[in-house]
């Protein structure tokens, strides 16, 4: 088991620039079940993919990978053709929260956006658009979603998966990556992790993943990386006060920060004394999640929570 | 982005919301002749000279050439001695004030220099208020947020007066509505005038916060003249970096001379980058991995230098212009590159800091530490270069070998 994305997800991708087609073959290479790509000049015509699988990716494979992945004018033709149940984003800032819009409004259950640089105000009202019609945004400015040899949505590097029972959630992608690697080589491995982004304005949140591990069986435990700016770490550790029945890890990042700068995210600044590092540290401990004093120590306070758990 | 509260008057009064008169110089007697104008067309003799820089607290602030001077000054020497004194006396504060150094609480003890005045006509005050609109993280929505305690700091009003902070929530598909401008008037304690010239100046505000992209518009204070106008006495906008490609005007708004000239070196690179006072220079791939090295170099005992995220694509070019950035700062006594390689592979990550150290050269210590794809053949090319450099085994070991090395 595992949340979001599976064997069964058929995805299509919408932006198939250089980002979008480099990211897409990866995403063949590993298994991930590519059904169509989005690209209104392009209607009728098709993508080949070809090369060595990832050995990483989905088992049962010959060595090699060929395939025609069919481009068609909008979304909601690519899903009447395919049946596509995901969409991922590479669409350039200028015109992605129009394709997030065009994703919503064609139903697509699960929509993945990776791009960075998306005006604030765009995501404003592709969030407002999305209300009420029973899609779900991942993102924008994320790595996106990964299950373990099952299914690879975005831009992580999939060799340093391995199948498990932690879930993954984190607002940086390299953080990300670092907790994954760890939680790889102390043998706990992940259910499923999930970019929920770096952007001040995202779909999915800290606490819609948590309640998404917390009723996957196969999800053991959670580990979440957050930072500085707004308060999505202290609404996560009201909710886990509230209903988490599994150990939470944690790490924030951005405890040396200067208030007022924006670090590299859009998203991670202090303003007002308000969103840091201090504050959501605070707030997860007292909500009895293990919180690491360093990124290098996540792996081991997975564990230590694991073992205060029970497991 | 910042800008001048000059220009962000001019750009309120583009969008209809009302401000006072007045005209920006960066002379003394240029701004004695904009005072003169200013009074001959509002027939008002009062006159205000106010600093322009990129921080709040002007008012209070004070030169550290005239230490008992402050960065905005109210002449009033007109009322009695007519043109020809508030002439004198605007051209006598210009002199002093250009080219000094004002500091204020968010200037740091360094302070700024004042290279440009804006003169503004004098205005009869009734009521100060607070105004803004920014955005609401835990909604994804614009919010615009008003109290009646103008010329307070809205987080001291927060921590303090928290009932005295109205709100109404902006939906960005209908924008501010009439019934929600109207009961933000009513709770100021406007009335009759006053209340239908406030509520259109918070639509006219909510309306240039979408057009403009703003991070935010602080109106602080917001007046009500004797007369029942209402208008920015001061004004503060911020632009939201993501949008800025589509609004060149503001853009060309930009002072350079405001900002940190490693910032904007670095924002040439593609690179995102922040000076802080330490010695340890950091290169990182990725935001929070930056700040987590950043912060690991602290939980050590040292103090970084930089905050640098070359992100997930960098050339070899990238790579080396970071080094430059990094190697130009006299505090940095070492530097501690951290890599996850994901897409970016560390083979190219190790070519790249191979080269730049060839080119730059190198003078203090570096640590490396590369993990993830094609590692073993980024460390192979780190350990046949020849160069003085200290592999890492993972990030805390990096950290503190770096921190250890610097000392």
């Amino acid at each position: 088991m595992s949340v979001l994305v599976n064997k069964e997800t058929k995805v299509l991708v919408q932006g198939l620039g250089k980002t979008g087609r480099f990211h897409t073959d990866k995403a063949v290479a590993y298994g991930t079940n590519m059904v169509a790509a989005v690209h209104p000049s392009r209607a009728g015509e098709s993508e080949s993919f070809s090369g060595e699988v990832d050995p990483s990716g989905v088992e049962g494979r010959a060595d090699s990978y060929t395939a025609e992945l069919p481009i068609f004018r909008s979304v909601e033709a690519a899903v009447d053709a395919t049946g596509a149940n995901a969409s991922v984003i590479y669409v350039p800032p200028p015109f992605a929260a129009d394709a997030i819009m065009e994703a919503g409004d064609a139903g697509v259950p699960l929509i993945i956006c990776v791009t960075e640089g998306i005006p604030v105000a765009d995501m404003v009202v592709a969030k407002r658009f999305l209300e009420g019609r029973g899609v779900r945004l991942v993102g924008p400015n994320c790595p996106g979603v990964i299950t373990p040899r099952e299914c690879k949505i975005g831009i992580m590097p999939g060799y340093i998966h391995t199948p498990g029972k932690i879930g993954v959630v984190s607002r940086s992608g390299t953080l990300t990556y670092e907790a994954v690697h760890q939680l790889t080589l102390n043998g706990l491995g992940q259910t499923t992790a999930i970019g929920i982004g770096g952007d001040p304005v995202n779909g999915t949140n800290f606490v819609d993943c948590l309640s998404l591990f917390n009723d996957d069986p196969d999800t053991k435990g959670v580990i979440m990386i957050g930072e500085i700016g707004g308060t999505a770490e202290e609404e996560a550790a009201d909710w886990i006060t509230a209903h988490m029945t599994k150990p939470v890890a944690g790490f924030i990042a951005g405890t040396s920060a200067p208030p007022g700068k924006r670090m590299g995210h859009a998203g991670a600044i202090i303003s007002g004394g308000k969103g840091t590092a201090v504050a959501k540290i605070e707030a997860l401990e007292a909500a009895g999640v293990v919180v690491a004093p360093t990124p290098t120590d996540m792996g081991s306070a997975m564990m230590q929570a694991m073992s205060a758990g029970g497991l | 982005m910042k800008i001048h509260e000059y220009q962000a008057k001019e750009l309120m009064k583009g969008a209809g919301i009302a401000v006072p008169a007045g005209a920006m110089v960066t002379s003394a007697s240029d701004a004695a002749d904009a005072a003169a104008t200013l009074v001959a067309e509002t027939g008002n003799p009062v006159v205000v000279v106010k600093s322009q820089i990129h921080a709040g607290g002007r008012g209070k602030g004070r030169f550290i050439e005239h230490p008992d001077l402050g960065g905005v000054n109210v002449v009033l020497d007109g009322i009695d001695g007519g043109v020809d004194a508030t002439r004198a006396k605007v051209k006598q504060l210009a002199d002093q004030m250009l080219g000094s150094t004002l500091v204020t609480v968010q200037t740091g003890p360094e302070g700024k220099t004042v290279n440009r005045l804006y003169i503004e006509q004098g205005i009869d005050i009734a009521t100060e208020l607070y105004v803004a609109v920014l955005l609401d993280r835990s909604t994804s929505r614009n919010i615009i947020m008003a109290s009646t305690e103008g010329g307070t700091e809205i987080e001291v009003v927060a921590e303090a007066t928290p009932e005295k902070i109205l709100k109404e929530e902006i939906d960005p598909a209908f924008g501010l509505l009439d019934f929600q401008s109207a009961a933000i008037a009513a709770g100021l304690g406007l009335e009759g005038p006053a209340a239908r010239n406030g509520a259109r100046f918070l639509k006219a505000l909510a309306a240039a916060a979408v057009d403009l992209d703003t991070d935010m518009i602080e109106i602080n204070p917001l007046v009500v003249t004797t007369d029942g106008r209402v208008m920015a006495l001061d004004g503060k906008m911020s632009f939201e970096a993501n949008a800025l490609f589509r609004h060149p005007r503001v853009v060309s708004l930009r002072d350079p001379s405001e900002e940190d000239a490693a910032e904007a070196e670095a924002k040439e690179f593609g690179l995102s980058f922040i000076k802080l006072d330490g010695s340890i220079g950091c290169m990182v791939n990725g935001a929070g991995l930056a700040m987590a090295t950043m912060d690991i170099i602290k939980y050590v005992g040292g103090e970084p230098a930089n905050f640098l995220d070359v992100g997930g694509g960098a050339d070899k070019d990238q790579i080396a212009a970071a080094f430059k950035i990094i190697t130009a700062d006299p505090n940095v006594k070492g530097i501690f590159v951290n890599i996850f390689g994901g897409i970016m592979r560390c083979d190219t990550i190790a070519e790249g800091v191979v080269a730049a150290v060839h080119e730059v050269g190198l003078d203090v210590p570096l640590v490396v530490r590369l993990e993830g794809t094609n590692v073993e053949l980024g460390k192979q090319i780190i350990n046949e270069s020849g160069l003085n450099v200290v592999s890492a085994e993972d990030m805390k070991d990096g950290a503190v070998k770096i921190v250890e090395l610097a000392k």
